[in-house]
């Protein structure tokens, strides 16, 4: 009975070619985008965005914004995750944007307003995102509130609350919080020693490693575990869930705490590397949480292929900023790099394409053997 | 007869899948004005062969033929054009919708993109009053009965002038009383000259409203019969390929041990502001069958939902094995001597995206065998496991215990629920509707399973709304009318007449 799978046929080689293909295809249609706004600068343009750091002229530049682009990758990887891992249990957490603001007011408030070790910010930023999303899973379990109606409404509420929340931690001049270096040093994240990695890159922290491990602990969890095994379950057919005796509200409101608690994991390891400070006019929640979206389907949404996908949006999305800005206006980096994170959520699409056309292939050889037998039968008469 | 009218004709029609062959060189004739029944096991190739009909998958070989003439029908679109209609077995229709809008849903009459819903309104009644279908044309669809509902879908046919009118499996949802007046409709569009093919694996529906009947077996034809030159042994004999029994062998019972103890028993309904099960009491002990018989929507669900711990009682008590388990979580039941067959596989029974092994575990997942100390899930054991269910319990499937459970057929996917819940080694086995939309062959296996479970020394509480199942199976029948248990009959004492004039509230007994 048993048979060797052809590679084709296989969901890690399909899920990995749909994913190249739907990132060749958004970097053609990026193109042509620039080409239609300004057709002289549009092949340096795309190039722009594609090197990123490898624009750099010497190897020790690269390396270190190759650490850049890494300190980036590891909050937009735990969105993915918290996005996949809510998904795979038949929940779509819009909210991982607000869940990941909440993470941020948590951190950095207590490490500006509180004056906490990193360690305590971390825990605060884990605990706040996951109180946000028990709520989502508590209105979703006992009163059939849709998460993504609660999840976008609180995306709202917890922007405003942490823009109030870090008012009291601000730059006398700007709009953004003080810089933990000059304000708490203790609430910076450890380095470890990466940062000598990346050619002295302060900002490479422990945040990369944590972040990896997670992708695969969350891996495990869904794939490998009880715990799994109920949660997929709850989330595919919650009345089979009921009728086999599994808890079903309880499994309902920790999947919405777990995936909430990542996202909120990946604030407080962004906000703690001190890369960047909270603006507390923003009036719109970072871009962030949603591109978790978008990398969680480019990952086909399996934690290791979202540590990947998770990179190269974040690749792509810094690369854009460097596109020569005396050709496009400023907004022309997010837009290329919108094109093509819109693009890559197209990958279960050309999973089923690529299926099809092998059941036809199939078919056809089939047919060819069969008409091939019948003339030899025919030959033998 | 060389000169017969025939309305469609499929001629030497092959379908193959990628390791499999559907419809393997089978021919199918359907006379103008004609009942035709197609007759075959789960996963005979019955459904593939209506979707090359309808369109929806293209034959390798072979023709279709509509009134002599060769066509090719790409899409359902071309099916339509042809006049081609069909009721599936789960209906198609919009839940908030009403019965007219469900009617004209896609070919609505409008004037300068208005509805004209007068006008639709007119040819429906005028249809329904053709050919007795009742129906309210204002009434909702999820207000209405599943009777009713498939009077629908029979008017959605006829509204858009279908001459060919395929019914699949449209008896498997109806009530005794339903599907005689099924069969009635059937033979009056027949008498009108609409050409039926009627889908089925019950032979006495077969007998009775048939004209002729196509047998597939695994995928090959094996041959038309006139229905009126044959009898139900032989169509049975065709289509499984050996002889079938049809009456249940078992010793009379035994009972011992009260082993399920309902006392006062009231259930709440979600439907109405009157509790579903009022006040019943009953007791089920080892070694014996007791079955709950009535017409479907008279509480039997509920009652069941109560047992299992689905729906908490409103009042009552409930013993199993002598423990009160009254309150306690459906785990708890689940683990001390119950299992349960649930009336609906697809909302209770399985998760249908997991696979078929992971659907197996699904009662037993969390025992040591199946999970570690550390929680993590014993993959090889499950398995070893699904192998060994799927081996004894003769569970057809694709691609064995890694098949998604979507993906298989209604009546293997039925098996599945069966053989785990009958693994589990129960004192007490409900089973709601076991065999529900399976064919005689696997009924059969079915049967004989849960008479080996009461020899075995066992309770089982059977809900079933099939009284032949009922008269056969069951030691011990208790009738349900509008919640409350109106009658307790001896099957070998009893008639069905009897039994169905309980069944209709017409007479009761008290019972204690």
């Amino acid at each position: 009975m048993k048979q060797r799978t052809p590679l084709l046929r296989k969901s890690a080689a399909q899920t990995l070619l749909a994913s190249l293909l739907c990132i060749l295809l958004g970097l053609l249609v990026g193109y042509l985008a620039l080409l239609i706004i300004e057709p002289s600068g549009a092949w340096e343009a795309i190039l722009a965005v594609l090197k990123n750091f490898l624009k750099y002229p010497t190897g020790a530049q690269k390396v270190k914004y190759l650490g850049s682009t890494l300190v980036k990758t590891a909050p937009l990887l735990l969105c993915s995750l918290s996005v996949l891992f809510a998904y795979k249990v038949g929940l779509f957490n819009i909210g991982v944007a607000g869940q990941y603001v909440l993470g941020a007011a948590a951190s950095l408030g207590c490490a500006l307003l509180a004056g906490l070790p990193w360690y305590v910010c971390l825990l605060a930023a884990v605990a706040a995102a996951a109180i946000s999303g028990a709520l989502c899973g508590v209105l979703r379990a006992y009163l059939n509130v849709n998460v993504v109606i609660s999840g976008i409404m609180l995306n709202w509420i917890s922007l405003y609350a942490t823009n109030l929340i870090l008012k009291g931690g601000m730059e006398k001049t700007g709009k953004d919080t003080i810089r933990l270096v000059k304000a708490n040093k203790d609430a910076i994240l450890p380095t470890l020693g990466l940062d000598k990695l990346f050619n002295n890159n302060q900002y490479v922290t422990i945040a990369i490693p944590i972040a990896i491990i997670v992708a695969i602990v969350i891996w495990v969890l869904l794939d490998k575990t009880k715990f799994g095994y109920e949660l997929k379950a709850t989330g595919n057919n919650l009345n089979a869930a009921k009728y086999c005796g599994m808890k079903e509200n309880r499994n309902i409101i920790l999947t919405m705490v777990i995936a909430a608690a990542l996202a909120g994991l990946g604030a407080g390891l962004y906000y703690l590397s001190d890369f960047e400070q909270w603006n507390v006019n923003s009036s719109s929640v970072p871009a962030m949480g949603f591109n978790g979206i978008a990398a969680a389907f480019l990952g086909g949404l399996h934690p290791i292929g979202a540590i990947f996908s998770s990179f190269f949006i974040q690749h792509i999305t810094l690369g854009g900023a460097n596109v020569d800005l005396s050709h496009y206006c400023a907004q022309i980096a997010d837009f290329i790099s919108s094109i093509i994170i819109y693009l890559c959520g197209f990958v279960l699409f050309f999973k089923t394409c690529l299926n099809r056309a092998l059941d036809r292939r199939e078919e056809k050889k089939i047919q060819a053997a069969k008409a091939n037998s019948a003339t030899e039968e025919g030959g033998n008469k | 007869m060389s000169n017969e009218h025939y309305a469609i004709e499929m001629l030497n029609i092959t379908k193959r899948f990628p390791g499999i062959i559907a419809n393997d060189n089978i021919t199918l004739q359907l006379k103008t004005g004609e009942i035709h029944a197609l007759l075959g096991e789960n996963g005979a190739g019955k459904s593939t062969l209506m979707s090359v009909l309808f369109g929806l998958y293209q034959p390798e070989e072979g023709i279709i033929k509509k009134d002599g003439v060769e066509v090719s029908i790409r899409n359902p679109n071309d099916a339509n054009a042809l006049h081609i209609g069909m009721v599936h077995q789960h209906f198609k229709l919009v839940e908030c919708f009403s019965v007219l809008d469900n009617i004209i849903l896609g070919v609505e009459p409008t004037h300068m993109g208005f509805l004209q819903k007068a006008e639709a309104r007119e040819k429906v009644l005028a249809l329904s009053e053709k050919y007795g279908l009742h129906v309210d044309p204002d009434a909702m669809i999820e207000d209405i009965t599943v009777g009713m509902q498939q009077r629908t879908e029979i008017l959605k046919m006829l509204y858009r002038d279908n001459e060919i009118l395929i019914f699949d499996e449209p008896t498997a949802v109806l009530t005794p009383q339903e599907i005689d007046e099924l069969m009635e409709i059937m033979r009056g569009l027949a008498r009108e000259g609409k050409s039926i093919l009627f889908i089925s694996h019950k032979l006495n529906e077969i007998m009775s409203v048939a004209d002729r009947c196509t047998v597939l077996r695994k995928g090959k034809y094996v041959g038309t019969v006139n229905v009126a030159d044959t009898t139900k042994e032989e169509l049975s004999r065709m289509m499984v390929g050996r002889d079938v029994e049809f009456v249940v062998h078992k010793d009379p019972a035994k009972p011992t041990d009260v082993v399920l103890n309902v006392e006062h028993m009231t259930v709440a309904s979600k439907m109405h502001s009157n509790n579903a099960v009022k006040d019943v009491s009953f007791k089920v002990r080892r070694g014996e069958i007791v079955c709950i018989a009535g017409i479907d929507g008279n509480g039997q669900t509920e009652l069941v939902y109560g047992i299992s711990g689905l729906e908490p009682l409103k009042t009552g008590k409930l013993e199993l094995c002598g423990k009160d388990i009254t309150k306690a979580p459906i785990r708890k039941r689940n683990t001390s001597g119950m299992s349960h067959i649930p009336e609906d596989r697809h909302k209770h029974g399985l998760v249908l995206d997991y696979t078929l092994e992971n659907n197996l575990v699904l009662q037993r997942y969390f025992e040591p065998e199946f999970t570690n100390k550390a929680g993590f899930l014993r993959k090889g054991n499950i398995r070893t496991y699904a192998e060994r269910l799927i081996e004894q319990y003769d569970v057809r499937s694709g691609q064995g215990p890694i098949t998604i459970a979507r993906s298989m057929s209604g009546g293997n996917q039925q098996k599945a629920i069966v053989a785990r819940e009958i693994d589990k080694d129960p004192e007490l086995l409900i089973a709601v509707q076991p065999t529900r939309g399976l064919d005689v062959g696997a009924i059969e296996y079915i049967h004989k399973q849960i008479v080996a479970h009461r020899d075995a020394g066992n309770a089982v509480l059977l809900v079933s709304l099939e009284l032949d199942e009922v008269m056969s199976l069951s030691d011990r029948i208790l009738v349900m009318y509008e919640g409350e248990i109106v009658g307790e009959l001896d099957p070998k004492k009893t008639t069905v007449e009897e039994l169905g004039l309980y069944m209709a509230g017409a007479k009761r007994m008290e019972v204690q």
